[in-house]
């Protein structure tokens, strides 16, 4: 347990100086030479142990200490505690420039192997790993040392060719090939001898090996495999145990490696393994060379995996190790088809096989993956239609097994990894995004990072409102997904779900066939178009929308979001934006009931709305019927006033004939009219209303957009300009300043003043306010790359042109604020209210 | 193969007080440098050792977050996962646990898979390569787990994690040996546990 004298502990440890360091040291030296390897001493390297490893700040050993702790390490009367202590200090303090390892005459491979850690901690620096390497292949290549196990050196290889790809020469990885062609197929059958020491009592009958069984208990009918179990083992069976855990390693490392050339491979090394040619059955493998001879027996080992793990294994362990097996098996089979097409057909029988076994047992779900990998790999080169593989992976399994945070996080990685297939035409995957998104739905915290990858993929002009929707209804998703756990497994011993929550009445609901049908459309596995009318199930779900699951997931829908607009913004035509932006109104109103979800919406729904606005202008005019139904409503103003007041902007800014020829006097008076009647409520009739309190920003971008309309249909100018006279009335009387602070207030006063002066001069107002996009769109006051001559040019023609007008415009402007010396910069004030979010 | 087996605290669930809060790594193995690119420039041996040790706190703090997120989600309590005495056994099967990927460059290189489980106030995690079984590695975890809990007495009070150094390099020598996952049935397992007990005996 983690406690408070541990924390404390830890500092001593950190805090400790270097010169009590030093002294430490010493005394460990004393120790040390005088070869007592008792109790003090490991208490003391262990004490060193802790104080070199509990900062993250270099602790200096001397060099005469480095060299005595490796002394103490090859010393032959060192404990086993010692040499690992001395090993993980040094192992702590590298990469050490002090360090030199002499171990060319070291026999004892379990010495090596620790001497190894420590050598292939110091980073490679001086070609430590190929040293490593090349001494370890000499010992596999040479006879055994008496007394010594190879199998503590099989992972200082593995570990080797990880880090070095190209350590070994392609003789060595022939030799090594065929070791491990060796330890593989041919391990004793025998059980192996239990090593006690033949004492009085010792029975001789007993240790009388009896053969290797199956997990399930029967007599093993073929050679030894990991599933194989014994009483004890044998040498070789040890090594085929840690020749198997790194055989997807290695065959990935000599089979691609650039040695793809079998040429090489003369008689002489043909002999070289001894135990393959005695025990070899079958001759025609024999003459191939090694490589092939190592794929050819890792095929069959991983077929006898894939039959063992069919049995019922005896032990709740030996069960799960036939998943990984079986996993593993399938991985390999996969590789092995990549490397040497000539596997395929016999794979492809192999594995649709066990696809059909593993349909019927869920227990075994996770090695459907990597056989539909396999499928994906090599179908097509087969000529094989395997689309009921993929349609059972992905219709099945995410529905059924979506609270599997395992399966979750691997399927998502599939998906990832084979996005450049799906990307082709899989239209099952594109299609099952429903389904894909109830794992994230319940995983949520662990998975965004994932699905932020293999979302553009479900993105096009088919999905892209349904994918929308299913974006937004995915914390409705994540209750809907619990409720159906709930119902699914009520007796459940170890609940999957918020035990301390009991939502009686959701589950009663939920069964109810109105309900019901809801409830089916929001867990449907495939795309199927949206349907209108989730709101009941909104109120039906609203128990569950405070459970922390639900809220873990509302958090994850913002930035869902924003990455599906950038996606969707790269190909949408204008039909599709209009859609989005109906939808994104529409569903303003429409949103699951969770604590802040609503806000962190909306705030995403605005921006994207300008930036859909900003992209296709002439959605204002195509829209405008729902753009005045939008903003009509004064509800709105208070429910939604983010969106509300960036739909206000929008409207100021595109409805007009620059973007769009469409765009009438009359369809400009009506957004007038509306938005003044707007206006005029909010202002005039507030007093005696029962409204809350609306934010000055919504006030002084009506009144902005009003005078941008006015400007653009000027027999509305009289009509803006006396509003805009009457705020100052509005903004003293008394039901206002008991509502607004004297701050807001003045920024409503100086936005009317401002534009009302603007609109005295209607030809400025206009070019103020809808500029002509040869004028607005460089953007210079923008742009902080534009060069020097452009600036001046720019400047130039400003002063030239237009050199009557500017002047007359600074002077006839009586309250001008400091810093803004024209129009321009007030148009920029303006924008970057609408879009400064 | 595993690139680092890391054994840290979880905060807000123990009884610590003050600083606990903070993440510790108390117990860290990295299996073999990572290789770096060949950068320009200095890059001391004091360097390189920081950086490892900042990209297993990385780990470490990240698994803190994953195992805190679930246990949310979860609804449960933190304290619901105390034991009453610390003589009862820990049902390790059901010790949260959970994977997460890192991206490559973030912390380290290469992209890797990290598995972790929460074992009350303590976290145990295994940096894995990103391809790698996944059940297997998982399994590998909760066997190291349990090893741990019977040979350091890892959560009866008063024993001290961070003295047993010999231990736990023991345990992984034999279990996960230079990172290497193995796939030991019950009788391999059972057999390496008896090498394990004569190696701490001495």
């Amino acid at each position: 347990m983690f406690t408070a004298g541990t924390e404390s502990f830890l500092r001593q440890a950190r805090e400790i100086q270097d010169q009590e360091l030093k002294k430490f040291c010493l005394r460990i030296t004393g120790l040390l030479q005088k070869e007592d390897l008792g109790n003090e001493t490991i208490d003391c390297l262990q004490r060193l142990f802790l104080i070199v490893s509990a900062t993250k700040y270099y602790r200096k050993l001397e060099k005469k200490f480095v060299e005595l702790l490796l002394s103490a390490m090859y010393f032959p009367k060192s404990p086993e505690q010692v040499q690992v202590l001395c090993a993980a200090i040094l192992r702590e303090i590298s990469p050490s420039e002090d360090l030199t390892l002499f171990y060319d005459h070291i026999q004892n491979t379990k010495l090596l192997s620790l001497m190894s850690s420590v050598l292939l901690a110091q980073g490679n620096k001086r070609d430590e790993v190929r040293d490593v390497g090349l001494r370890v292949t000499k010992i596999l290549e040479s006879r055994q040392p008496e007394g010594q196990s190879l199998r503590y050196l099989l992972p200082v290889l593995s570990k080797v060719i990880t880090l070095s790809p190209k350590v070994l020469k392609e003789d060595q990885i022939n030799l090594l090939n065929k070791r491990l062609i060796d330890w593989l197929r041919y391990a004793s059958i025998q059980q192996g001898v239990a090593q006690i020491s033949g004492g009085f009592f010792s029975n001789p009958r007993a240790r009388q090996p009896g053969p290797i069984t199956e997990v399930d208990g029967a007599v093993a009918t073929d050679f030894f495999t990991v599933l194989s179990v014994g009483q004890h083992y044998t040498e070789d069976q040890w090594l085929n145990m840690q020749a198997f855990s790194m055989l997807r390693k290695w065959l990935l490392y000599s089979g691609n490696d650039g040695t793809e050339t079998p040429d090489s491979d003369d008689k002489s090394e043909l002999e070289g393994s001894i135990m393959s040619m005695v025990s070899a059955t079958s001759t025609s493998s024999r003459l191939l060379p090694p490589k092939e001879r190592l794929r050819e027996n890792a095929f069959e080992y991983c077929q006898r995996l894939i039959e063992q793990s069919n049995r019922r294994a005896l032990k709740k362990p030996d069960c799960e190790l036939q998943k990984a097996c079986l996993v593993e098996a399938v991985i390999i089979l996969d590789l092995l088809c990549r490397q040497d097409s000539s596997f395929m057909y016999r794979t492809l029988s192999c594995l649709k096989t066990l696809h059909g076994r593993l349909c019927g047992d869920l227990a075994y779900v996770q090695a459907l993956l990597p056989v539909a990998q396999f499928f994906l790999n090599h179908s097509e080169a087969a000529a094989v239609d395997s689309e009921a593989v993929y349609q059972h992976l992905f219709t099945n399994i995410p529905s059924e097994l979506f609270y599997n945070s395992m399966l979750a996080f691997e399927f998502i990685q599939f998906c990832r990894d084979n996005i450049h297939f799906f990307n082709g035409n899989l239209s099952i995957f594109k299609s099952s995004f429903p389904n894909l998104f109830k794992f994230l739905a319940w995983n949520s915290a662990s998975l965004i990072s994932e699905f932020v990858d293999i979302l553009p993929v479900f993105i096009d002009a088919s999905t892209a409102i349904e994918m929308l929707h299913v974006l937004l209804d995915l914390p409705c998703l994540t209750a809907a997904l619990d409720l159906y756990l709930r119902s699914s497994f009520p007796t459940a011993e170890k609940p999957l779900w918020d035990p301390s929550l009991k939502p009686t009445s959701c589950l009663d609901g939920v069964r109810d066939p109105y309900h019901q049908a809801l409830f089916q459309y929001l867990l449907r596995p495939k795309a199927k178009g949206f349907i209108k009318g989730l709101a009941p199930l909104h109120e039906l779900l609203k128990p569950m929308a405070g459970c922390a699951r639900v809220i873990q997931c509302a958090e994850t829908v913002p930035i869902l979001i924003q990455l599906f607009f950038t996606v969707v913004t790269e190909f949408a035509d204008g039909t599709l934006i209009n859609q989005l932006a109906v939808l994104l109104l529409g569903r303003s109103g429409l949103l699951f009931d969770v604590p802040q979800f609503k806000a962190a919406v909306h705030r995403e729904m605005s921006s994207q709305l300008l930036v859909l606005c900003k992209l296709h202008p002439s959605l204002v005019v195509e829209l405008s019927k729902e753009l005045l139904e939008f903003t009509g409503t004064i509800r709105n103003i208070h429910s939604k006033e983010n969106i509300f007041t960036h739909v206000v902007w929008a409207i100021g800014e595109y409805l007009s004939v620059l973007y769009d020829r469409r765009c009438t006097v009359e369809l400009i008076n009506k957004f007038f009219e509306t938005l003044e009647a707007l206006l005029f409520e909010i202002t005039q009739f507030r007093p005696s209303a029962t409204l809350p309190k609306c934010c000055p920003r919504v006030i002084t971008v009506l009144m902005t957009t009003l005078t941008k309309l006015a400007s653009r249909s000027q027999d509305l100018i009289p009509r803006v300009s006396l509003f805009l006279s009457k705020m100052r009335s509005f903004a003293q009387s008394p039901a206002m300043t008991s509502v607004y602070s004297e701050e807001d207030t003045e920024t409503i006063l100086t936005r009317a003043t401002e534009l009302m002066n603007l609109l005295k001069m209607p030809s400025v107002a206009q070019f103020v306010l809808t500029p002509s996009v040869e004028v607005s769109n460089p953007r210079y006051h923008l742009d902080t790359n534009t060069s020097l001559p452009l600036a001046l040019q720019m400047a130039s023609r400003l002063v030239e042109k237009e050199a009557s007008l500017l002047s007359w415009q600074v002077r006839g402007r009586p309250t001008r604020r400091p810093g803004e010396t024209n129009e321009r910069t007030m148009r920029r004030k303006d924008s970057a209210e609408g879009e400064g979010e | 193969m595993v690139h680092a087996f890391l054994i840290h605290t979880l905060s807000g669930s123990g009884q610590a007080t003050g600083d606990a809060t903070f993440c510790r790594v108390l117990y860290s193995q990295v299996f073999g440098s990572e290789r770096l690119p060949d950068e320009p420039g200095p890059r001391g041996p004091e360097r390189d050792r920081l950086l490892r040790k900042e990209q297993l706190l990385a780990v470490a703090r990240q698994a803190e977050t994953a195992c805190k997120l679930l246990q949310q989600a979860s609804g449960r309590p933190p304290t619901d996962l105390l034991p009453q005495s610390s003589d009862e056994p820990i049902p390790l099967q059901d010790a949260p646990s959970g994977v997460f990927r890192l991206r490559p460059g973030d912390p380290f290189q290469e992209a890797k898979v990290v598995v972790w489980l929460r074992l009350l106030s303590l976290g145990c995690a295994l940096v894995c390569e990103p391809h790698e079984n996944l059940l297997l590695a998982e399994s590998t975890l909760r066997l190291l787990t349990r090893l741990l809990l019977e040979h350091l007495k890892l959560l009866s009070s008063g024993s001290n994690v961070l003295l047993r150094g010999d231990r736990i390099e023991a345990i992984l020598n034999h279990f996960l040996p230079q990172g290497q996952l193995l796939f030991l049935n019950d009788q391999f397992v059972q057999a390496l546990e008896k090498e394990l007990s004569t190696s701490l005996a001495r």
